[in-house]
Protein backbone atom coordinates (compact mmCIF):
# COMPACT_ATOMS: atom_id res chain seq x y z
CA UNK A 1 0.00 0.00 0.00
CA UNK A 2 2.29 2.40 1.07
CA UNK A 3 4.69 1.02 -1.33
CA UNK A 4 2.63 1.90 -3.81
CA UNK A 5 2.11 5.75 -2.70
CA UNK A 6 5.49 6.20 -3.28
CA UNK A 7 6.04 4.50 -5.97
CA UNK A 8 4.03 6.41 -7.87
CA UNK A 9 5.41 10.12 -6.34
CA UNK A 10 8.37 8.62 -7.64
CA UNK A 11 7.55 7.90 -11.34
CA UNK A 12 5.37 11.37 -10.82
CA UNK A 13 8.35 13.08 -10.19
CA UNK A 14 10.58 11.80 -12.55
CA UNK A 15 7.82 12.98 -15.43
CA UNK A 16 7.61 16.08 -14.20
CA UNK A 17 11.76 16.65 -13.32
CA UNK A 18 12.39 17.35 -16.28
CA UNK A 19 10.05 20.24 -16.88
CA UNK A 20 11.45 21.93 -13.40
CA UNK A 21 14.73 23.53 -14.61
CA UNK A 22 12.33 25.80 -17.54
CA UNK A 23 9.68 26.98 -14.03
CA UNK A 24 12.65 27.86 -12.01
CA UNK A 25 13.72 29.54 -15.40
CA UNK A 26 10.37 31.06 -15.80
CA UNK A 27 9.55 31.97 -11.73
CA UNK A 28 13.35 33.95 -12.16
CA UNK A 29 12.07 35.93 -14.96
CA UNK A 30 8.89 36.82 -13.25
CA UNK A 31 10.68 37.56 -9.88
CA UNK A 32 13.20 39.96 -11.88
CA UNK A 33 10.24 41.69 -13.55
CA UNK A 34 8.11 42.42 -9.87
CA UNK A 35 11.33 43.58 -8.65
CA UNK A 36 11.37 46.56 -11.68
CA UNK A 37 7.87 47.07 -11.03
CA UNK A 38 7.96 47.24 -7.25
CA UNK A 39 10.48 50.75 -8.35
CA UNK A 40 8.20 51.79 -10.46
CA UNK A 41 5.22 51.45 -8.17
CA UNK A 42 7.10 53.40 -5.40
CA UNK A 43 7.77 55.83 -7.67
CA UNK A 44 4.91 56.28 -8.81
CA UNK A 45 3.00 56.12 -5.69
CA UNK A 46 5.17 58.58 -4.14
CA UNK A 47 4.61 61.44 -6.52
CA UNK A 48 0.71 60.82 -6.43
CA UNK A 49 0.25 60.90 -2.80
CA UNK A 50 2.24 64.04 -2.31
CA UNK A 51 0.25 65.00 -4.82
CA UNK A 52 -3.12 63.88 -3.29
CA UNK A 53 -1.89 66.19 -0.62
CA UNK A 54 -0.07 69.18 -1.89
CA UNK A 55 -2.01 72.74 -1.74
CA UNK A 56 -1.70 73.14 -5.59
CA UNK A 57 -4.87 72.07 -7.11
CA UNK A 58 -2.97 71.69 -10.36
CA UNK A 59 -1.07 68.83 -8.86
CA UNK A 60 -4.16 67.42 -6.45
CA UNK A 61 -6.16 67.26 -9.70
CA UNK A 62 -4.20 64.73 -11.28
CA UNK A 63 -3.38 63.07 -8.86
CA UNK A 64 -6.62 62.42 -7.47
CA UNK A 65 -7.51 61.62 -11.23
CA UNK A 66 -4.50 59.18 -11.47
CA UNK A 67 -6.10 57.09 -8.53
CA UNK A 68 -9.70 57.17 -8.95
CA UNK A 69 -9.32 55.82 -12.74
CA UNK A 70 -6.40 52.74 -12.05
CA UNK A 71 -8.08 51.61 -8.62
CA UNK A 72 -11.99 51.63 -10.94
CA UNK A 73 -10.57 49.84 -13.79
CA UNK A 74 -9.43 46.25 -14.38
CA UNK A 75 -6.05 45.57 -14.07
CA UNK A 76 -5.93 43.71 -17.12
CA UNK A 77 -7.51 46.77 -19.50
CA UNK A 78 -4.72 48.17 -18.13
CA UNK A 79 -2.70 46.01 -19.21
CA UNK A 80 -4.06 45.41 -22.87
CA UNK A 81 -4.78 49.45 -23.08
CA UNK A 82 -0.78 49.74 -23.04
CA UNK A 83 0.30 47.09 -25.03
CA UNK A 84 -2.54 46.95 -27.65
CA UNK A 85 -3.85 50.02 -27.62
CA UNK A 86 -1.18 52.54 -27.78
CA UNK A 87 0.06 50.96 -30.93
CA UNK A 88 -3.17 52.73 -32.34
CA UNK A 89 -1.33 56.30 -31.11
CA UNK A 90 1.83 55.31 -32.34
CA UNK A 91 3.43 54.25 -29.64
CA UNK A 92 4.59 51.34 -30.16
CA UNK A 93 6.00 49.66 -26.67
CA UNK A 94 7.81 46.13 -26.22
CA UNK A 95 6.07 43.68 -24.51
CA UNK A 96 8.24 44.03 -21.16
CA UNK A 97 8.32 47.57 -21.20
CA UNK A 98 4.03 48.16 -21.94
CA UNK A 99 3.54 45.32 -19.62
CA UNK A 100 6.49 46.74 -16.55
CA UNK A 101 4.79 50.87 -17.04
CA UNK A 102 1.03 49.20 -16.92
CA UNK A 103 1.54 47.40 -14.02
CA UNK A 104 3.84 49.79 -12.26
CA UNK A 105 0.87 52.41 -12.73
CA UNK A 106 -1.67 50.26 -11.40
CA UNK A 107 0.16 49.39 -8.16
CA UNK A 108 1.24 53.02 -7.78
CA UNK A 109 -2.23 53.86 -7.72
CA UNK A 110 -2.44 51.21 -4.76
CA UNK A 111 0.46 52.57 -2.55
CA UNK A 112 0.01 56.23 -3.63
CA UNK A 113 -2.76 55.70 -1.24
CA UNK A 114 -0.86 53.84 1.60
CA UNK A 115 1.93 56.52 1.33
CA UNK A 116 -1.02 58.80 1.97
CA UNK A 117 -2.55 57.10 4.80
CA UNK A 118 1.25 57.19 6.57
CA UNK A 119 1.39 60.81 5.65
CA UNK A 120 -1.45 61.71 7.82
CA UNK A 121 -0.57 59.18 10.61
CA UNK A 122 3.09 61.70 11.26
CA UNK A 123 1.61 64.58 13.77
CA UNK A 124 1.73 68.05 11.84
CA UNK A 125 4.44 68.80 14.83
CA UNK A 126 6.74 67.05 12.98
CA UNK A 127 7.16 68.95 9.52
CA UNK A 128 6.67 72.51 12.05
CA UNK A 129 9.87 71.59 14.03
CA UNK A 130 11.30 70.98 10.88
CA UNK A 131 10.40 73.86 8.79
CA UNK A 132 10.80 75.85 12.41
CA UNK A 133 14.26 74.89 12.15
CA UNK A 134 15.03 75.92 8.23
CA UNK A 135 14.71 73.07 6.60
CA UNK A 136 12.98 73.28 3.27
CA UNK A 137 9.53 71.50 2.71
CA UNK A 138 11.92 68.95 0.60
CA UNK A 139 14.38 68.83 3.15
CA UNK A 140 11.67 68.14 6.10
CA UNK A 141 9.59 65.39 3.40
CA UNK A 142 12.95 63.22 2.70
CA UNK A 143 15.08 63.33 5.75
CA UNK A 144 11.67 63.99 8.89
CA UNK A 145 8.63 62.38 7.26
CA UNK A 146 9.12 59.55 5.14
CA UNK A 147 11.68 58.31 7.22
CA UNK A 148 8.79 57.98 10.00
CA UNK A 149 5.94 57.02 7.15
CA UNK A 150 8.51 54.22 5.58
CA UNK A 151 8.31 52.31 8.96
CA UNK A 152 4.25 52.74 9.61
CA UNK A 153 3.57 51.48 6.20
CA UNK A 154 5.89 48.80 5.58
CA UNK A 155 3.62 45.80 6.32
CA UNK A 156 0.93 47.28 3.73
CA UNK A 157 3.18 48.14 1.57
CA UNK A 158 4.68 44.54 1.50
CA UNK A 159 1.10 43.45 0.94
CA UNK A 160 0.79 45.36 -2.46
CA UNK A 161 4.45 44.12 -3.24
CA UNK A 162 3.25 40.45 -3.20
CA UNK A 163 0.09 41.54 -5.21
CA UNK A 164 2.34 42.91 -8.03
CA UNK A 165 4.22 39.94 -8.30
CA UNK A 166 0.63 37.89 -8.58
CA UNK A 167 -0.02 40.48 -11.16
CA UNK A 168 2.93 39.71 -13.55
CA UNK A 169 1.08 36.26 -14.41
CA UNK A 170 -1.14 38.88 -16.47
CA UNK A 171 1.49 39.85 -18.38
CA UNK A 172 1.47 36.24 -19.71
CA UNK A 173 -1.81 37.56 -21.90
CA UNK A 174 1.30 40.24 -23.94
CA UNK A 175 3.62 37.82 -24.79
CA UNK A 176 6.07 37.66 -21.95
CA UNK A 177 7.63 34.64 -21.25
CA UNK A 178 6.96 34.34 -17.07
CA UNK A 179 5.74 31.97 -14.94
CA UNK A 180 2.06 31.56 -15.91
CA UNK A 181 2.62 31.49 -19.83
CA UNK A 182 5.59 28.97 -19.39
CA UNK A 183 3.21 27.01 -17.72
CA UNK A 184 0.21 27.11 -20.20
CA UNK A 185 3.26 26.15 -22.94
CA UNK A 186 3.80 23.07 -21.30
CA UNK A 187 0.44 22.21 -20.28
CA UNK A 188 -0.16 22.86 -24.39
CA UNK A 189 2.69 19.89 -24.87
CA UNK A 190 2.08 17.61 -22.46
CA UNK A 191 -2.20 17.88 -21.90
CA UNK A 192 -1.03 17.63 -17.67
CA UNK A 193 -2.99 20.92 -16.72
CA UNK A 194 -3.10 19.66 -12.86
CA UNK A 195 0.93 18.80 -12.31
CA UNK A 196 2.09 22.23 -13.37
CA UNK A 197 -0.78 24.48 -12.51
CA UNK A 198 0.34 23.20 -8.99
CA UNK A 199 3.71 23.52 -9.52
CA UNK A 200 3.11 27.09 -10.71
CA UNK A 201 1.31 27.93 -7.92
CA UNK A 202 4.08 26.26 -5.60
CA UNK A 203 6.22 28.45 -7.35
CA UNK A 204 4.39 31.88 -6.90
CA UNK A 205 3.89 30.85 -3.22
CA UNK A 206 7.70 30.35 -2.40
CA UNK A 207 8.14 33.80 -4.20
CA UNK A 208 5.64 36.06 -2.69
CA UNK A 209 6.49 33.97 1.32
CA UNK A 210 10.34 35.20 0.37
CA UNK A 211 8.99 38.98 -0.02
CA UNK A 212 6.73 38.85 2.92
CA UNK A 213 9.91 37.35 5.11
CA UNK A 214 12.18 40.29 3.83
CA UNK A 215 9.79 42.52 4.63
CA UNK A 216 9.21 41.39 8.24
CA UNK A 217 13.30 41.21 8.63
CA UNK A 218 13.30 44.66 7.57
CA UNK A 219 10.16 45.43 10.19
CA UNK A 220 12.43 43.93 12.61
CA UNK A 221 15.49 45.75 12.01
CA UNK A 222 13.78 49.01 12.08
CA UNK A 223 11.80 48.34 14.88
CA UNK A 224 14.76 48.96 17.19
CA UNK A 225 14.39 52.76 17.08
CA UNK A 226 11.18 53.10 19.25
CA UNK B 1 20.15 94.75 27.61
CA UNK B 2 22.21 96.26 25.04
CA UNK B 3 19.24 98.22 23.11
CA UNK B 4 19.28 96.97 19.70
CA UNK B 5 16.00 95.78 18.43
CA UNK B 6 15.74 92.27 17.67
CA UNK B 7 11.87 92.24 16.74
CA UNK B 8 9.66 94.75 16.20
CA UNK B 9 6.14 93.77 15.16
CA UNK B 10 3.59 96.05 14.33
CA UNK B 11 -0.24 95.83 14.00
CA UNK B 12 -0.55 92.19 13.45
CA UNK B 13 -3.29 90.64 12.30
CA UNK B 14 -4.44 86.96 11.44
CA UNK B 15 -7.79 85.35 10.45
CA UNK B 16 -8.82 82.13 9.59
CA UNK B 17 -11.68 83.25 7.58
CA UNK B 18 -14.24 84.75 9.78
CA UNK B 19 -12.27 84.05 12.80
CA UNK B 20 -10.15 86.90 14.10
CA UNK B 21 -7.38 85.35 16.03
CA UNK B 22 -5.14 88.81 16.11
CA UNK B 23 -6.41 91.93 15.92
CA UNK B 24 -3.48 94.28 15.15
CA UNK B 25 -0.94 93.82 17.89
CA UNK B 26 2.57 95.07 17.86
CA UNK B 27 5.47 94.56 20.54
CA UNK B 28 9.08 95.11 20.21
CA UNK B 29 11.83 93.22 21.65
CA UNK B 30 15.44 94.19 22.36
CA UNK B 31 18.23 92.32 22.49
CA UNK B 32 18.36 90.40 25.74
CA UNK B 33 15.12 91.20 26.63
CA UNK B 34 12.92 88.05 27.77
CA UNK B 35 8.96 89.33 27.43
CA UNK B 36 6.25 87.06 28.66
CA UNK B 37 3.12 86.31 26.50
CA UNK B 38 0.28 84.78 29.00
CA UNK B 39 -3.61 85.23 28.23
CA UNK B 40 -6.16 82.46 28.26
CA UNK B 41 -6.14 79.62 25.54
CA UNK B 42 -7.53 80.92 21.89
CA UNK B 43 -6.17 84.39 22.96
CA UNK B 44 -3.70 84.64 20.28
CA UNK B 45 -0.46 83.78 21.89
CA UNK B 46 0.82 80.51 19.66
CA UNK B 47 -0.44 82.58 17.04
CA UNK B 48 1.16 85.41 17.51
CA UNK B 49 4.66 83.56 17.83
CA UNK B 50 3.60 81.35 14.91
CA UNK B 51 3.27 84.74 12.86
CA UNK B 52 6.89 85.37 13.75
CA UNK B 53 8.74 82.77 12.20
CA UNK B 54 5.98 82.50 9.56
CA UNK B 55 4.75 78.93 10.31
CA UNK B 56 1.60 81.13 9.66
CA UNK B 57 1.39 83.71 7.40
CA UNK B 58 -0.33 86.77 8.55
CA UNK B 59 -3.34 88.60 7.26
CA UNK B 60 -1.63 92.05 7.81
CA UNK B 61 0.45 94.14 9.50
CA UNK B 62 4.70 94.49 9.57
CA UNK B 63 7.65 92.14 11.02
CA UNK B 64 10.89 93.36 11.31
CA UNK B 65 13.75 90.98 12.15
CA UNK B 66 17.19 92.38 13.37
CA UNK B 67 16.25 95.31 11.09
CA UNK B 68 15.05 93.92 8.08
CA UNK B 69 11.68 93.58 7.44
CA UNK B 70 10.44 89.93 6.79
CA UNK B 71 8.64 90.15 3.72
CA UNK B 72 5.72 87.68 4.43
CA UNK B 73 3.59 88.33 1.69
CA UNK B 74 6.47 86.34 -1.11
CA UNK B 75 4.85 83.03 -1.38
CA UNK B 76 7.33 80.24 -2.24
CA UNK B 77 7.08 78.16 -4.74
CA UNK B 78 6.52 74.40 -4.95
CA UNK B 79 10.44 74.04 -4.95
CA UNK B 80 12.14 76.81 -4.91
CA UNK B 81 11.43 79.95 -2.97
CA UNK B 82 12.79 79.07 0.24
CA UNK B 83 15.23 81.55 0.92
CA UNK B 84 13.74 84.03 3.29
CA UNK B 85 12.39 81.73 4.90
CA UNK B 86 15.20 79.02 5.88
CA UNK B 87 17.24 82.37 6.62
CA UNK B 88 14.69 83.92 8.97
CA UNK B 89 14.24 80.95 10.88
CA UNK B 90 17.47 79.40 11.12
CA UNK B 91 18.14 82.86 13.11
CA UNK B 92 15.01 82.37 15.62
CA UNK B 93 14.42 79.32 17.72
CA UNK B 94 11.41 77.76 18.34
CA UNK B 95 9.91 75.22 21.16
CA UNK B 96 6.99 73.82 21.06
CA UNK B 97 4.05 72.53 23.17
CA UNK B 98 4.51 68.68 22.01
CA UNK B 99 8.32 68.78 21.92
CA UNK B 100 8.25 67.48 17.90
CA UNK B 101 11.72 65.91 18.30
CA UNK B 102 11.94 63.69 15.11
CA UNK B 103 11.41 59.90 17.12
CA UNK B 104 13.50 57.91 14.46
CA UNK B 105 16.88 60.09 15.20
CA UNK B 106 18.88 59.96 18.35
CA UNK B 107 19.21 62.68 20.56
CA UNK B 108 22.34 63.88 18.88
CA UNK B 109 21.07 63.46 15.53
CA UNK B 110 18.15 65.92 16.05
CA UNK B 111 20.93 68.39 17.49
CA UNK B 112 23.22 68.21 14.26
CA UNK B 113 20.23 67.88 11.89
CA UNK B 114 19.70 71.72 11.61
CA UNK B 115 23.22 72.34 11.55
CA UNK B 116 24.49 70.25 8.46
CA UNK B 117 21.68 70.08 6.49
CA UNK B 118 20.90 74.24 6.82
CA UNK B 119 24.07 75.88 8.22
CA UNK B 120 25.94 73.39 6.42
CA UNK B 121 28.02 72.55 8.97
CA UNK B 122 30.91 69.63 8.96
CA UNK B 123 29.44 66.75 10.83
CA UNK B 124 32.70 66.84 13.25
CA UNK B 125 32.27 70.70 14.30
CA UNK B 126 28.31 69.83 14.32
CA UNK B 127 28.59 67.15 16.78
CA UNK B 128 31.18 69.05 18.60
CA UNK B 129 28.87 71.86 19.40
CA UNK B 130 26.20 69.67 19.69
CA UNK B 131 27.58 67.71 22.66
CA UNK B 132 29.05 70.50 24.41
CA UNK B 133 25.30 72.15 24.35
CA UNK B 134 24.10 68.64 25.64
CA UNK B 135 27.21 68.55 28.26
CA UNK B 136 25.46 72.14 29.49
CA UNK B 137 21.98 70.80 30.29
CA UNK B 138 22.92 68.11 31.59
CA UNK B 139 21.81 65.21 28.99
CA UNK B 140 25.35 64.51 27.35
CA UNK B 141 25.01 60.76 28.14
CA UNK B 142 22.12 60.21 26.68
CA UNK B 143 23.26 61.59 22.91
CA UNK B 144 22.64 58.02 21.22
CA UNK B 145 19.69 57.56 22.87
CA UNK B 146 15.89 57.80 20.91
CA UNK B 147 13.87 60.42 22.13
CA UNK B 148 11.17 57.29 23.31
CA UNK B 149 14.02 56.42 26.10
CA UNK B 150 13.93 59.97 27.51
CA UNK B 151 11.09 61.60 30.40
CA UNK B 152 8.93 64.57 29.08
CA UNK B 153 11.32 67.12 30.25
CA UNK B 154 14.11 65.77 28.81
CA UNK B 155 12.84 65.37 25.64
CA UNK B 156 11.77 69.23 25.84
CA UNK B 157 15.02 70.10 26.76
CA UNK B 158 16.36 68.10 23.87
CA UNK B 159 14.02 70.37 22.23
CA UNK B 160 15.60 73.41 23.76
CA UNK B 161 19.35 72.47 22.29
CA UNK B 162 17.99 71.42 19.13
CA UNK B 163 17.06 74.90 18.59
CA UNK B 164 19.81 76.66 20.52
CA UNK B 165 22.08 74.30 17.80
CA UNK B 166 21.76 76.91 15.38
CA UNK B 167 22.82 79.55 17.38
CA UNK B 168 19.67 81.84 16.98
CA UNK B 169 18.87 85.77 17.91
CA UNK B 170 16.00 85.07 19.20
CA UNK B 171 13.88 81.87 20.84
CA UNK B 172 10.34 81.27 20.61
CA UNK B 173 8.70 79.18 23.17
CA UNK B 174 5.58 78.22 22.52
CA UNK B 175 3.86 76.81 26.13
CA UNK B 176 6.69 74.55 26.36
CA UNK B 177 5.73 72.96 29.92
CA UNK B 178 2.08 72.47 29.03
CA UNK B 179 2.56 68.93 28.47
CA UNK B 180 4.65 67.80 31.13
CA UNK B 181 4.10 66.04 34.35
CA UNK B 182 3.96 68.62 36.99
CA UNK B 183 7.66 67.23 38.64
CA UNK B 184 9.46 67.59 35.47
CA UNK B 185 8.27 71.35 34.43
CA UNK B 186 11.73 72.94 37.13
CA UNK B 187 14.21 71.24 35.11
CA UNK B 188 12.93 72.97 31.58
CA UNK B 189 11.77 76.55 33.43
CA UNK B 190 15.51 76.13 35.11
CA UNK B 191 16.73 75.96 32.03
CA UNK B 192 15.28 78.62 30.51
CA UNK B 193 16.00 81.29 32.93
CA UNK B 194 19.65 80.08 32.81
CA UNK B 195 19.15 80.70 28.94
CA UNK B 196 17.49 84.00 30.06
CA UNK B 197 20.42 84.89 32.42
CA UNK B 198 22.84 84.38 29.55
CA UNK B 199 21.24 87.16 27.74
CA UNK B 200 19.04 84.66 25.41
CA UNK B 201 16.29 87.35 23.60
CA UNK B 202 12.99 85.16 24.15
CA UNK B 203 9.56 85.44 23.29
CA UNK B 204 7.38 83.24 25.67
CA UNK B 205 4.26 82.07 25.94
CA UNK B 206 3.60 80.82 29.27
CA UNK B 207 0.93 79.93 31.81
CA UNK B 208 3.77 79.51 34.50
CA UNK B 209 2.85 83.35 36.33
CA UNK B 210 5.84 82.91 38.47
CA UNK B 211 8.23 82.22 35.47
CA UNK B 212 7.00 85.30 33.73
CA UNK B 213 7.11 87.19 37.15
CA UNK B 214 10.81 86.19 38.03
CA UNK B 215 12.54 85.44 35.00
CA UNK B 216 10.41 87.58 32.37
CA UNK B 217 11.11 91.38 31.86
CA UNK B 218 8.15 92.35 30.72
CA UNK B 219 4.66 90.68 30.74
CA UNK B 220 1.98 91.15 27.59
CA UNK B 221 -1.56 89.91 28.71
CA UNK B 222 -2.90 88.86 25.37
CA UNK B 223 -7.10 88.86 25.54
CA UNK B 224 -9.06 88.12 22.49
CA UNK B 225 -5.68 88.54 19.97
CA UNK B 226 -5.67 92.06 21.74
CA UNK B 227 -2.86 93.43 24.13
CA UNK B 228 -5.37 94.54 27.08
CA UNK B 229 -2.50 95.10 29.51
CA UNK B 230 1.43 95.24 28.96
CA UNK B 231 4.31 96.17 31.56
CA UNK B 232 7.68 95.64 33.73
CA UNK B 233 6.88 91.81 34.82
CA UNK B 234 7.03 92.29 38.79
CA UNK B 235 4.63 95.34 38.81
CA UNK B 236 2.24 94.45 36.43
CA UNK B 237 1.97 91.07 37.70
CA UNK B 238 1.61 92.25 40.87
CA UNK B 239 -0.50 94.58 40.64
CA UNK B 240 -2.62 94.86 37.39
CA UNK B 241 -4.52 98.11 36.08
CA UNK B 242 -6.80 96.19 33.37
CA UNK B 243 -9.89 94.67 34.96
CA UNK B 244 -9.55 91.56 32.65
CA UNK B 245 -5.76 91.06 33.69
CA UNK B 246 -6.88 90.72 37.10
CA UNK B 247 -9.77 88.04 36.84
CA UNK B 248 -7.50 86.01 34.15
CA UNK B 249 -4.60 86.22 36.53
CA UNK B 250 -6.83 85.11 39.76
CA UNK B 251 -8.13 81.88 37.65
CA UNK B 252 -4.73 80.93 37.11
CA UNK B 253 -3.21 81.87 40.15
CA UNK B 254 -6.19 80.14 41.60
CA UNK B 255 -5.37 77.07 39.48
CA UNK B 256 -1.73 76.85 40.25
CA UNK B 257 -2.51 77.08 44.16
CA UNK B 258 -4.84 74.12 43.72
CA UNK B 259 -2.02 71.78 41.64
CA UNK B 260 -0.21 73.01 44.17
CA UNK B 261 -2.34 71.20 46.63
CA UNK B 262 -2.80 68.27 44.63
CA UNK B 263 0.99 67.54 44.21
CA UNK B 264 1.89 67.55 48.23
Amino acid sequence: MSLDLIERAVRWWASVEAYIPGFLGAAWLAFQITLVIIALTWAFGLLAALGKISPYWWLRWPAGFYVWFIRGTPTLIQVFLFYFGLPQLGVRLSPFTAGALALGINGGAYVAEIIRGGLLAIPKGQMESALAIGLTPLQAMTRIILPQVFRIILPPLTNEAATTLKNTSLLSTITIMELTLHTQLAIAATYRPFDFYIIAAILYLIMTTALTQLAAWLERRYRVAY
Amino acid sequence: MSGSTILEVTDLTKAYGNHQVLSGVSLTLQAGEVVALIGASGSGKSTLLRCVNLLETPSGGTIRFQGDVVDWRRRPGLLRGYGHLTGLRTRIGMVFQQYNLWPHLTVLQNVIEGPIRVKRLGRHEAEARAESLLGRVGLIEKRHEYPSRLSGGQQQRVAIVRALAMEPQLMLFDEVTSALDPELVGEVLALMASLARDGMTMLVATHEIAFARDVSHRTIFLDSGRIAEEGPSKTMLAAPSELRTQQFLKRVLHHDLTTEASRT
